[in-house]
């Protein structure tokens, strides 16, 4: 486990003349950020032990430009995605599957009108289809029974409407799947979309991460689940300002059932 | 005598009628000052929409009491408003209930709406109540002050007499057909028509028959005068959305909320920026090149699309966006609802000058700045959580991203630590200052 996984790119793939049946987008926290890294190799231990037949782009990936276009850059946008664009359509990308919904949105809705026309999908949606092919198999293990509350990221939820994915996961964990207050189409932002995660809040009462953070809280979880790394990232962020680092945990969804497999 | 009322009648009714039309113009001309947007694919769905959300109010019932209320206040008003066209006719021709003749099923009509006004009643008095004495949060916000919440008084105050009026001439018309007065004597026995201006009854009992016509003709009057006036009163008030609701959810946006437009003009420029074979120098083609070069982003109402104004003339300023709003939640001076308000305003000013001098000459004043601040656009978190309150389909965030695109493309006014970001995206692909040859890296640490 401490040892580094084995991950193919898409040049190795490409000079043995193969295609993956999948790439897995990274996404600039998912390769950059210390915690969202430890998403990243969880999820790639569940495709490695359900056998999907996938790459990365590696030091090809660039930022999908979501930050940039969400502050009004839309010549930088355009300019990432033109770039991305190139590589994907080079390789003849065909399914994407990502962990960051921020890329998943991205390139699944912004991209096909700039010549980027892909199968994407959120990688809670991809475990689901492997459990549903029975290529992986997931039991509740260590999470059986635990109080979990699910925050739902706005640009998974709302913008995309997909809620049940995650849900499905989670269940399958065998877990106490609690709600909160605002949940699913009505769950509140953690704070980090539209380029916030980039700079300090505009002035005002408190931070939106820890208001979302005491939301959670007023169910009383062990765990905080997630499906995005900015959302971690600010709610682990807000537990942390609440001093309850010692009694609740924030965990992405795919990090959970790699560790209930003890991958 | 009878000519004379029916000539002030018609003259009310092509008054109120005309005075009405003019304004509707006015907004037309002012929406149309906004860019063209094409929002009419996929017609099926857009109508379906519109039945379901405008017509069928499935978003304002998620929040269930003030939902059912709305539903309650909204059905009366129109089924109550089948009544005005029986009130035109009898104006015009100085009939008294011409409809009586359908017997039975006029009575039904009668009492249903007897009983669909005292629920109106009912229903504007809780909503009276919630607004002013409960003083719900959402309706006492800073943008709030001054004329909206007087506004929002008004209608209430206004639907009230209406219901009043309505159920006082119908007492008075009953207590004359049974006195047998002359002019409202009808072939139809309409005794079990009210129901509930029955319980008015007592109040006028003994009055005499001229007492009775003054009070029914009174009443009369100020229901069909107050139905007029009330239509004159919705261009200045938020109760525009009573009838911009329908168009505003056909127009609404039907593709998944997180997907923003792609700028075309951006398009291009970008395609010629990666081309390798491009000329920098080359000389623009014939004709090309010499209109103005396209502005991006908006910083006032004429940048906005014909979309975005409807939304700002259809707001009912109920707050659910701003109440659903995390930087509004947490104290940031955002506030969606203040973004669209702003925005009507705005117009308003706009087309004030277009009416005194027919034709826009700048007052030195714009959207960005004047009305719309950049702190309450840089505190937006992009979430959608104000668009998927919108009970009719208003998308705040399209124009706080327009602006932004005008802050960030054409005066580079990006807050500090977001112009670093920027930057850091452009040489090294992503927001963070790593190098892109550091990015597989995470297959070899632990």
């Amino acid at each position: 486990m401490a040892d580094s996984i084995k991950v193919p790119t898409m040049a190795e793939y490409m000079a043995e003349g193969k295609a993956p049946e999948v790439l897995f987008w990274v996404g600039c926290a998912g390769s950059f950020d210390d915690r969202a890294k430890k998403i990243t190799r969880a999820f790639v231990k569940l495709l490695h032990k359900a056998g999907v037949d996938f790459a990365v782009l590696g030091t090809e990936e660039s930022c999908t430009g979501d930050p940039a276009k969400r502050s009004g850059n839309e010549f930088l946008f355009q300019m990432q995605a033109a770039m991305n664009i190139e590589v994907l359509n080079g390789y003849e990308i065909k399914k994407i599957v990502t962990t960051c919904p921020h890329c998943f949105n991205t390139i699944k809705n912004e991209y096909p009108s700039l010549g980027g026309n892909y199968e994407v999908v959120h990688h809670t949606q991809f475990l689901k289809s492997l459990l549903e092919e029975g290529k992986l198999k997931v039991e509740g293990g260590k999470f059986k029974g635990k109080k979990i509350t699910f925050h739902d990221p706005c640009y998974l939820g709302r913008a995309n409407n997909e809620y049940e994915a995650p849900r499905e996961l989670l269940e399958k964990l065998e877990v106490e799947l609690v709600e909160m207050k605002r949940c699913k189409r009505n769950a509140m932002c953690c704070g980090a979309g539209g380029g916030q995660m980039f700079k300090e809040p505009e002035p005002g009462k408190k931070d939106v991460n820890v208001a979302r953070t005491e939301q959670a809280m007023d169910v009383n979880p062990e765990i905080i689940a997630a499906g995005c790394p900015f959302c971690n990232t600010m709610l682990t962020d807000g537990v942390k300002s609440k001093e309850k680092e010692g009694s609740i945990a924030v965990m992405d969804v795919a990090e959970m059932i790699a560790n209930a497999e003890d991958l | 005598m009878h000519i004379i009322a029916q000539v002030l009648f018609v003259i009310a009714l092509i008054g109120g009628i005309g005075f009405f039309t003019r304004n509707i113009r006015r907004m037309t001309r002012n929406i149309k000052l906004g860019r063209e947007s094409d929002r009419t694919d996929h017609k099926g769905e857009r109508f379906a929409k519109m039945a379901r959300v405008a017509m069928g109010q499935s978003k304002m019932v998620r929040r269930p009491i003030a939902g059912i209320l709305h539903v309650i206040v909204y059905l009366g008003f129109i089924l109550i408003n089948i009544e005005v066209l029986e009130i035109i006719i009898d104006g015009v021709f100085g009939s008294h209930r011409v409809f009586s003749f359908l017997g039975n099923f006029y009575n039904i009509l009668i009492a249903g709406f007897e009983i669909l006004a005292l629920l109106v009643l009912i229903g504007v008095i809780l909503f009276w109540t919630r607004r002013n004495v409960v003083r719900i949060y959402r309706f006492w916000g800073n943008e709030l002050k001054g004329w909206p919440k007087n506004d929002a008084n008004n209608i209430l105050y206004f639907e009230m007499v209406l219901m009043v009026l309505f159920l006082t001439m119908n007492a008075a018309d009953h207590q004359l057909q049974l006195n047998g007065a002359p002019h409202y004597l009808l072939n139809t026995d309409m005794s079990a028509a009210f129901p509930v201006s029955n319980f008015l009854m007592p109040l006028i009992d003994g009055f005499s028959n001229s007492t009775l016509i003054i009070i029914e003709r009174t009443a009369w009057w100020l229901h069909i005068l107050g139905i007029l006036f009330f239509l004159n009163y919705l261009y200045y008030s938020k109760h525009l959305h009573i009838l911009l609701a329908f168009p505003n959810v056909f127009y609404s946006k039907l593709k998944p909320k997180g997907e923003l437009n792609n700028l075309e003009s951006v398009k291009k420029e970008v395609a010629l920026m990666m081309d390798p074979n491009a000329d920098p120098f080359a000389a623009p083609a014939e004709g090309e090149g010499e209109e103005e070069p396209e502005k991006f982003g908006a910083s006032d109402v004429f940048d906005l699309t014909r979309v975005q104004l409807m939304n700002a003339y259809t707001c009912t300023e109920c707050g659910r966006c701003t109440s659903e709003c995390p930087a509004n939640i947490t104290g940031k001076k955002l506030s969606p609802r203040k973004i669209m308000m702003d925005t009507r305003d705005r117009l308003e000013e706009v087309g004030e000058i277009i009416n005194k001098k027919g034709k826009y000459e700048d007052n030195g004043k714009q959207l960005l700045d004047d009305y719309i601040s950049r702190e309450e656009l840089w505190a937006c978190t992009t979430c959608n959580a104000c668009v998927e309150a919108c009970p009719v389909g208003i998308d705040p965030l399209s124009i706080i991203i327009e602006m932004r695109r005008y802050l960030m493309m054409e005066q580079s006014a990006a807050p500090n630590e977001l112009a670093v970001s920027m930057t850091n995206i452009e040489n090294n692909g992503a927001p963070w200052p790593y190098n892109q040859m550091d990015r597989l890296n995470w297959a070899q640490e632990k």
